[in-house]
């Protein structure tokens, strides 16, 4: 087990320095720079402020630079555009943004498992239709078609809520139910179909034959196996919510990391952008690490070849 | 075919007929979408403009055809990219093996771990630079109609960078495929006639594969059309005079308090559109895969 996920941190290590390749030097390519924006500046002063944060020299200089300074000081630079450092911009917009995750893995769960496990033990009941129906429905729906009408609908109606911002934890809930909705409808797809693909096989009418109750198998014998799909779709899972929190930060304007990202990418931001980047590289290395260890734990064929 | 008797797939199927015929025939009978009538702003749906007018006096429903053009394009054009780019790849790391099966799959591996939608806005800024020269170069160098070509140019990116980055999972589809066909005696008979693994690989084994990659990427259309709209939504994705559905989603969130219907028209095309396609895959998948249908 420690041999696996030593092995799989290695693995990870390198998909973060290919990410940061990678978007280093796309991010080069962008057209433009942070400093010709709303304001006129004269060119020496342009020249002048790229010599300050290191953007006079070729590519590969700063490519090897900056590496150099991310390993050895964990520094990310400076965003010109915000004037702040990177790493702090990060670490401030961090919070919000996991919470805001979260949760919506959180609401992604609490609805989908059950609704998948429920659907697959009733199979081809009203039941079943209804939640497939249902599962349709968050897959198809847009995050920004729910947000603005949970905004107008819910929000300027209930006082307890707020159309947008971020203060107290009442404001989380319906940023929450937006992200987690679509992930929650795969979800309920995915346990079915573990579920049904588990609830065929002889031991389960071995220990229905031998008079357990219903429950118990299900409890005991069938959701152990049946979920293993459903935690294999959390690490892309994961991805999806970093992607879907772009829309959902901007809706419900939460100060989280998703924002900076599209700030970044308006404003050509490249030391803020890389720095979003690696953020949601190493989260989605942990996350998947995670993801392989719950696998791992449900499933001991799996165990055992770790 | 069982397809025929899954109504809910027959059903999408004629759906998406209709709605494709909206789009690119019956939009050109729906007026100008730019057209602007500032004393007619947020008309109601109904007298000559059937789904009202927008902030600027322009005709929603105008503007709904004419943005569903793109939005459908999206996912014609970038499944097509993705669909050659993810066989040929998966055919070639399948049918070699060895050393460069691996690194080839290591590659897809990695990419799989990196947010889609980080690396799509990337790409898509990226080529939207040289698009636009290119579109320049045209106009002035061959002279191609300014419009036309800056429009496309400003389109065009965005499909590619979706369909560029979108084939991870139907080149692993197609490996696995790839690996159990060569195994088969046509497969080896073909070896021992002599022909090179070129005409092997490309007349052979590559339309075996078809069936199960065309059911796949059947579900990979609205997933596309929905990047598209997510990223218009943020201001990143089609940009004007272009429109598509998002771009429509996003103008009409923001009059959504007084003028709801901005936002809900067309919401409700776009979403009656992925409802159809989801339908319609499911229904290929089950009429061609005995063993998912019986679930």
């Amino acid at each position: 087990m420690i041999r696996f996920i030593f092995k799989r941190l290695l693995q990870g290590l390198l998909v973060l320095f290919v990410l940061y390749t990678l978007s280093f030097f796309l991010i080069k390519t962008l057209p433009g720079d942070a400093f010709t924006g709303e304001r006129a500046i004269s060119e020496e002063a342009v020249e002048a402020l790229k010599k300050r944060f290191g953007l006079d020299r070729n590519w590969i200089t700063q490519y090897a630079l900056r590496l150099r300074r991310l390993i050895v000081n964990q520094d990310l630079g400076v965003s010109p555009k915000k004037n702040r450092e990177v790493s702090m911009i990060l670490r401030q917009s961090f919070p919000p943004s996991a919470i805001l995750g979260l949760n919506a893995l959180l609401v992604a769960c609490a609805i989908g498992i059950p609704l998948g496990v429920f659907s697959a033990v009733n199979k081809n009941s009203w039941f079943d239709y209804a939640a497939m129906g249902f599962a349709m429905i968050g897959i198809c729906v847009a995050a920004f078609i729910i947000g603005p009408l949970l905004q107008t609908q819910i929000a300027m109606r209930v006082p307890a809520f707020k159309v947008a911002g971020w203060e107290n934890p009442l404001d989380w809930i319906l940023p929450a139910i937006t992200l987690g909705l679509a992930p929650a409808a795969y979800l309920a797809r995915l346990t079915r179909g573990g579920m049904l693909e588990i609830l065929n096989q002889d031991f389960v009418r071995t220990a229905h034959a031998k008079g357990v109750p219903p429950l118990t198998v299900i409890w005991r014998h069938t959701l152990r196996g049946g979920l293993i799909p459903s935690v294999a779709f959390l690490g892309p899972a994961f991805a999806a919510l970093i992607s879907g929190s772009f829309v959902v930060e901007t809706i419900f304007q939460v100060p989280g990391m998703g924002r900076h990202f599209i700030d970044g990418t308006i404003d050509r931001d490249e030391f803020l952008l890389l720095g979003c980047v690696l953020y949601f590289g190493i989260l989605i290395v942990i996350l998947n690490l995670v993801s392989d260890i719950i696998q791992a734990l449900l499933n001991p064929r799996l165990r055992d070849s770790l | 075919m069982r397809l025929r008797q899954n109504k809910v797939a027959v059903a999408s199927g004629l759906f998406l007929i209709v709605m494709f015929g909206l789009c690119f025939v019956a939009a050109w009978f729906t007026g100008d979408p730019n057209q602007q009538e500032l004393t007619h702003k947020f008309a109601a749906p109904g007298s000559g403009h059937p789904l009202g007018t927008d902030q600027m006096g322009r005709d929603l429903f105008s503007r709904i055809l004419f943005g569903g053009q793109i939005s459908l394009l999206v996912g014609l054009v970038a499944t097509s990219v993705a669909f050659v780019i993810g066989i040929s790849y998966g055919a070639i790391s399948g049918y070699v093996g060895g050393r460069t099966d691996a690194v080839m799959m290591r590659i897809v591996d990695t990419l799989y771990a990196i947010p889609f939608l980080v690396l799509v806005i990337l790409l898509q800024e990226v080529l939207s630079s040289s698009a636009g020269e290119a579109a320049g170069w045209l106009v002035k160098k061959w002279s191609f109609p300014e419009e036309t070509t800056f429009r496309f140019a400003n389109i065009l990116p965005l499909f590619i960078a979706i369909g560029a980055l979108g084939w991870l999972t139907l080149a692993r589809i197609t490996r696995s495929q790839v690996l159990s066909l060569k195994q088969q005696e046509f497969a080896q008979a073909a070896v021992s006639l002599g022909l090179s693994p070129r005409r092997i690989l490309f007349r052979h084994i590559i339309p075996n594969t078809l069936g199960p990659a065309i059911v796949y990427v059947t579900l990979t259309i609205p997933s596309f059309i929905m990047y598209e709209a997510t990223l218009s939504f943020l201001g990143l994705g089609i940009k004007a005079p272009n429109s598509s559905w998002g771009v429509l989603i996003k103008d009409g969130a923001n009059y959504m308090e007084t003028q709801p219907m901005l936002l809900i028209f067309p919401g409700l095309f776009f979403t009656a559109t992925l409802f159809a396609l989801n339908f319609l895959g499911d229904g290929l998948r089950d009429a061609l895969d005995p063993k998912a249908a019986k679930d």
